[in-house]
Parts: C-alpha cells; structure tokens; sequence
C-alpha cells in the first residue's frame, strides 16, 4: 500500500445518533489512492449510514471528514459528486426506456447550442465501455440488460464522472462468477490509475481476493483497521460478530427416507431441458450452476409460478398439476424467492401479517380473521426463528434484510410444507442471520421436510447439501454426493 | 390493519374538526341538527361510490366507471319502478344486478387482458353512458311509484333512509377491510402484487371481487339517486367517480395501493360535505367552490408525503 501519498479521505471521529440511538460511534477511516478498502460488518453495523455520510445524503452530528487534504463541512451529494465520490448502488437506478449512452451521461448531456449532440454521447460512452472491456452497443435500451450488464454500466458512469472513490456496495450479488472476474479485473485497472475504492461485501472470498485493507464495524462502532494479510477468514469473522462462529454449515448426517418431489423430464422453451431429479424426506438437494443456467425457473415452475411445456412431476408418488402457487401451497410446496423484495414480502404489512398470510384459511371462521389466533401463531414462529422486530406491527420495510428473509421464510414454514425451496437463502444477509438460516435447514431437514437449496455460493451449497444437482445452460449435467462433491467438480460440470 | 393507522388520520381528523369550529363560529346556522342533516344526506350518494372506490384503489386499481355505472343503474330501476308495474323490490334488485354486472365486467376485463385498469373503466365509463342512452331513449324516465321515491325521501324513526344506508354500509365496508381474508388480500396486492401471488393469494378473484363490489354499491347510489331526484336520469352522475376518488385520496389511501382505511374515507366525504355546505353557508358561489376544492385535494396528498418521508 502506498504509504506515502496523501489520503484521499481521511475520516475522524465521526459520530452520528437517531431519535438517540447512536448509528456511529467515533468512525475513523481512511482511503490512499489506488487502493480497495473493504468496509465490513453485519447488517445493522452502521455500513449504509456511514456510506450516506460520505455520498452528503445525510450530515454526521460530529466528527472530520477530509476530503484530498481539504475539510469538508456542509457536505450534499452534488458537492460530493462534484469532488469525485460515485457510489454504485446494490439496487440499480437506471431509466429502462433509455439506451446505454444516454443513461450514462444522463443529466450530463452533451449539447450542440439547445439541441443533444446524441453522438458524441454514444462516442464517448463507447470509448467508456471500450476501456472497461464491456463487449455491449451502446445504443442498447436498460430494459434489455440483466442486472450484472446494467452494475457493470454504473461503474462506467463513475469512470466517465471521474470518480476519484468510487463505492461499490455489494456490487456481486447479482454477478455469474464470470462476470465477477470482469468487475475485478475493471478494479485492477482503477487501482492502476489511482482511484480508491470502498468495497462493501458479505462473501469473505471476494474481499480477501481483492481488498488491501479491512476496516471492521459492529453496531456503529469502530473495531480495527487491518491490512488483509494479516486476516484469515476466522479472525475477521470474529471481529465482525465480536465471538466466534465455530462451524458454519453444521451439517449432520441425515438418511433420506421416501421421495417427496419427483421430477420426470421437464421443459420450458429456452429456459431448462429435460430435467430429472428426486428430493427425499430427510434430505437438502442442492442446485448449483452459473446465472441463467436455469435453477431460479426450474424452482418457479415447480412452484407454479412458471407453466412448464412438458414432463412429470409427482409429490409423494402422485403426478400432480401446478396452476398456480397457491395450488402449489396447498399440496404443500413452499417457496423462498430470490429476490426477496419483488416476491418475498409485502413491505406496508406488519410482521404477524406477512408470517400469517399464506396460511390465513387455518386463521379465519367465515371469512373473518381471528386476530388472537393469527398473532400468537405468527409469533411463536418468529420466535422460532429469532426475528427481531421493534415491535409486533413494525412495518417489515423499515426491517434489516436477514429479518426481512426469516419472515418469508416463517411464511413458507407456516403452510407446513413437505418440501421448502429455498432460492438464494442468505443473499446478501450478514454471517450472524446465516449461521442461523443454516442451522434451522438442517434442523427442518432433521424434522423429515424436504429441502431444496438454489445458491450462487458454492460453499454454501457444499456446506448445506446432501446430494448436489449441477446445471449448465438449461440442461442438467451431474448430481453429485456430498462425498464425492468438491468446488472444482461442480464448477467443471457447471460449465460443461 | 387497525380502524385508525396512523398519525395522518389523528391529523386529518383535527383538521376536520378545526374547520368544523371555523365554520360554526363564522355562521350560527352549520351547528344545527337540520344542517348537519342535510350535510350528511348530500354526500351520501357519493360516500357509497366512495367506499367501494377505496377498496379498488387500495388494490393499486383505479374505477372511473362509477358515475356512467349510477346512470345506467338509475335508468334501469327508474324502468321499472312506474306506479302499479312491479313490487319495489324488482327495480331495487334489478339495479344492483346491472351495477354488480358492470363491476364484475371490469374486473373480469382487467383480470384476463392485464390492461391497465385506468384504460378499462375508461371504456366501461364510455359504454355505460351509452347504454344508459340507449335504454332510456335519450330522455329521463320519470313518473316512478311514490314506495321507489320514498327510498330517497323518507325516514325510518326520525332518520333519513340515505343516512342509515350510509351508515351501515360504512359499518360493512370498514368491517370487510379491516377484519376479514378479502380484506386482507387487498392490502397485500395493493403492497406487493407479485408477492402476494407468490404467497398463494388467488389474485384475479380479489380483484375480481372489488370491482364487483365498487359496481355494486355504484348500482346502490344510482337508485338512490333516481329515487331521491324522481327520475332515471341517463345524464346522471357525470364526474361522480372523480368526487368519490378525491374523498378517497383526502382520506389518506395511497393511489399506488397497499395503504388506506375506511374511516379515512368516511373523513374525506364529510369534509368535502361541511367545506360546500360551510361556503355555502357563507354565500361563497360555487365557482370559488371548485378551486377550494382543488386545493383541498392537492394539500391533502402533499401533507401525507410529507408524513410519509418523516416516517421514513
């Protein structure tokens, strides 16, 4: 690390309560040119809010930010922007019905006297891509990118605003690990040319492959700033939850008992092809592969939120037909989405009311719901599952992501399913939520249900699974045993 | 959900109670049982439009088909309430068959076609009015039996019939949303659509189900009106949904779904009611009445993003 250039911001003492509660307790912090400083913590650690003060969202109530050797004071986002900070944000903000070009430097527009100059928009946005390695046209429209393509064009639009820090908060969880090796590769080369970057992640192999530095929080306090080499896995976690996590998957050794769900040559046009598989009471199947190999829509159709175009699928050695999830809950599949806020939870509700409402019919005499019922059912399960809410009618909005993903998973558990699947369980939720999400699969799989588990982090699949489905681009290539599986095994079939 | 949700309707009713203190210290008349009597039957027909409204709205939905809905309605019971035709009952029944009908068309519409339910009920406005055209030939059906008229006119014990219909369909209505399934589901898909389907909520029958009711108790107000005026009138009601949306909106439901209540609503049509009766009252023409209006509505929405940021 290049000690002895200037610090491009050097944060001291930074304090910062609400209605009381302090979020920030004297953050010090620092970034030198060139260099990844991975800001680390569990949710609720006071990241966002350190992050808000360095974008000017929000003012700290005390403390010293120097910004290339110059105090800051009234910071706002257009002043901070001005002076090079660019964040890339985990949900993206970009204008759907826009090209490329034009939401790169939207807001930023080239003019010929009144008129846009549109090409040299689309030149200079091409020079952009060009010297990211990004292989796109720019006259794209956002609608058509997926999620990776559009977080790698934010990190374009902060190379064209000549960022001097950028930000990036969780910029791989949407990534295929392909594309992951793209983004480090596009951090290399900002290292290179001086920009510092605060990286904010949850997956522990990433910031050892790439981060300089970690600067620890835990509940808005300040803990230790370390160079990474002098971490390994287990001393960083134990600064971030403050005790040690001695296992993290904990899995025990199950026997499967009879198939719950089995899967005879499904088939959805350009989605997945011809798969077979069984999942068995007392087992956790894994599905592994790369994006788009097809491992979210096999799960949405056999949840019935997809139709599928031909094959079996039999619960419990019955063929039966999914129309709809509702069908599906009722012969006892339960779901755990993805993608949390789109399908997971109705934000404006209460705790006891999203737990409650896939179960509802079991809570209601004619029509009318039995509140006593449904609150002390609700509850009980979210003691179970050890939510943590303010009260029982907070909002779930205003709820972290790994409370916000116990309460859909208590919704699902509440139908008393046979088979859970669970889509990317622990996406972008802190290692202390983790542990306790894989504890209560192993234990739900103890208790004879039947688990599915779709993760993008392989040891995760590995820690969890019993037996391992691998996909590569829609077609299934390998199930494999707990034994006989390893990272380099699934990795091999899943680019078969 | 509880009856009274948050602070905005503690604020809403404190500004509903300010401006009835104004009103009644600035002309003597507004705090008689007579005025306030009548404040409550004229908004009646459009706190009925409104109530159904609500329920619609909170599904993220919109029903611009109410006013040609009354009119239709109107003219299809005022048909059959002529003296010595049928018992009252027939064009009571027949009426809210005709308005349940047009609702559940909507819903059935917007459920199958996924079109925007805005553009729908557009339509559904446009046809209805011409239905009602076309079954009463262009000209108001009058000449109705006094036991029709007597609906709009008459009491029960001292008590106008409209306002003891408003009552108890405020009483079912609020009971629907806040304490039963259907209630529930509303709340939910105006929250989060996809999740809600994800979470098993048959969606189309839910909404299915609000338009069918908003068209139901639109059918209600047209024969209310047609008694109340002794006339099915095919003109009837232009605007009416426009007037019941905007009692919505004042009483704090959120036109993107998900948040709302029934007491707001009830709130919303009282204070629309005791603002035109005060400035009535106070010989404010109604052309200056308009524009309070519109100021009302645009305040309200403006105070509640306010309120909502702060929550946030």
């Amino acid at each position: 690390m290049p000690e002895s250039d200037q610090k491009i911001i050097h944060v001291k003492d930074l304090n910062k309560s609400f209605s009381g509660i302090k979020a920030l307790d004297n953050i010090q912090f620092d970034l030198y040119p060139g260099e990844v400083h991975a800001l680390m913590g569990e949710n609720g650690a006071g990241k966002s809010t350190f992050m808000k003060i360095l974008m000017g969202l929000i003012l700290p109530d005390s403390g010293s930010i120097n910004f290339n050797g110059e105090f800051i004071e009234n910071m706002d986002v257009h002043k901070m922007l001005k002076k090079g900070i660019s964040m890339i944000h985990q949900e993206i903000l970009m204008v759907p019905e826009l090209t490329i070009a034009q939401n790169i430097f939207l807001g930023r527009e080239f003019k010929q006297r009144f008129w846009l100059d549109e090409q040299e928009i689309d030149k200079k946005s091409e020079e952009i891509l060009n010297l990211i390695g990004l292989n796109l046209n720019v006259q794209t429209k956002a609608k058509q990118l997926s999620i990776a393509e559009m977080q790698l064009i934010e990190i374009a639009k902060a190379i064209s605003n000549h960022a001097k820090v950028i930000i990036m908060d969780e910029p791989t969880s949407a990534l295929s690990d392909k594309e992951c090796e793209l983004l480090f590769k596009i951090i290399n080369d900002l290292k290179s040319k001086g920009v510092g970057i605060i990286y904010i992640s949850h997956k522990l192999e990433e910031i050892f492959q790439i981060a300089d530095r970690i600067t620890v929080l835990r509940d808005g306090q300040y803990i230790a700033t370390k160079n990474t080499y002098e971490l390994d896995k287990n001393s960083l976690i134990s600064l971030m939850v403050g005790r040690e996590i001695e296992n993290l998957f904990s899995s025990d050794s199950r026997v499967p008992s009879n198939a719950i769900l089995e899967v005879r040559g499904i088939s959805k046009k350009g989605k997945f092809e011809n798969i077979n598989f069984e999942v068995h009471a007392h087992e956790v199947l894994g599905i592994a592969g790369l994006m788009g190999a097809g491992r979210t829509e096999i799960a949405r159709a056999i949840f019935g939120l997809d139709k599928i175009d031909s094959g079996e699928i039999l619960l419990k050695g019955h063929k039966i037909e999914i129309r709809s999830p509702k069908d599906a809950i009722e012969k006892g599949i339960a779901y755990v989405s993805e993608d949390r806020k789109a399908l997971g939870f109705i934000p404006e509700m209460s705790m006891i009311e999203n737990i409650s409402l896939s179960n509802l019919k079991n809570y209601s005499k004619g029509g009318f719901i039995q509140t006593k019922k449904e609150t002390k059912v609700s509850s009980q399960m979210a003691d179970d599952l050890k939510i943590k809410a303010a009260g029982l009618n907070q909002k779930v909005m205003n709820l972290s992501g790994g409370n916000q993903q116990k309460i859909v998973i208590a919704k699902a558990l509440l139908t008393s399913p046979a088979l859970l699947i669970l889509d990317e369980p622990t996406r972008g939720i802190d290692i202390g939520a983790k542990h306790e999400i894989y504890k209560l699969i192993n234990q739900l799989a103890n208790n004879g249900l039947a688990v599915i588990i779709i993760s993008s982090e392989l040891p995760e699949i590995l820690g969890m699974s019993d037996r391992i489905l691998v996909l590569s681009k829609g077609k299934q290539t390998a199930i494999l045993n707990k034994q006989e599986a390893s990272q380099e095994k699934i990795m091999h079939y899943a680019i078969h | 959900m509880q009856y009274i949700n948050n602070i905005r309707q503690y604020g809403l009713l404190i500004v509903f109670g300010i401006i009835c203190l104004i009103i009644s210290l600035i002309t003597p008349q507004f705090l008689t049982v007579s005025n306030l009597t009548i404040i409550v039957t004229q908004v009646s027909i459009n706190a009925l439009l409104a109530f159904g409204v609500t329920f619609v709205i909170i599904t993220g939905g919109i029903d611009l088909s109410l006013g040609s809905i009354v009119a239709v309605t109107g003219v299809t019971a005022a048909m059959l309430a002529h003296p010595d035709s049928y018992p009252v009952l027939i064009p009571i029944v027949m009426g809210l068959l005709a308005g349940l009908l047009m609702g559940a068309f909507n819903g059935f519409i917007i459920t199958k076609s996924k079109i925007a339910p805005f553009i729908v009920t557009l339509g559904t406005m446009t046809i209805g009015r011409g239905l009602a055209l076309i079954l009463s030939d262009g000209r108001p059906v009058s000449n109705l039996s006094d036991s029709f008229n007597y609906l709009g006119s008459g009491t029960v014990l001292g008590i106008p019939i409209l306002i003891l219909i408003f009552i108890l369909v405020f009483a079912v209505c609020s009971i629907i949303l806040s304490k039963t399934v259907l209630g529930r589901y509303i709340y939910a898909i105006g929250g989060n659509e996809q999740a809600a389907r994800a979470s098993g909520i048959n969606i189309d029958r839910v909404k299915l189900s609000v338009y069918s009711i908003s068209g139901l108790l639109a059918g209600l107000a047209g024969i209310l009106l047609a008694s109340r005026i002794t006339t099915g009138q095919p003109n009837a009601g232009a605007g009416f949904e426009l007037d019941a949306i905007a009692a919505v909106v004042i009483g704090g439901t959120s036109t993107a779904g998900g948040r709302g209540t029934m007491v707001g609503t009830l709130i919303g049509v009282l204070l629309i009611g005791v603002i035109n009766n005060g400035l009535d009252l106070l010989n404010v023409t109604s052309y200056y009445q308009q524009i309070v209006m519109g100021i009302i509505i645009i305040g309200a929405v403006v105070l509640d993003s306010l309120n909502q940021k702060s929550n946030s």
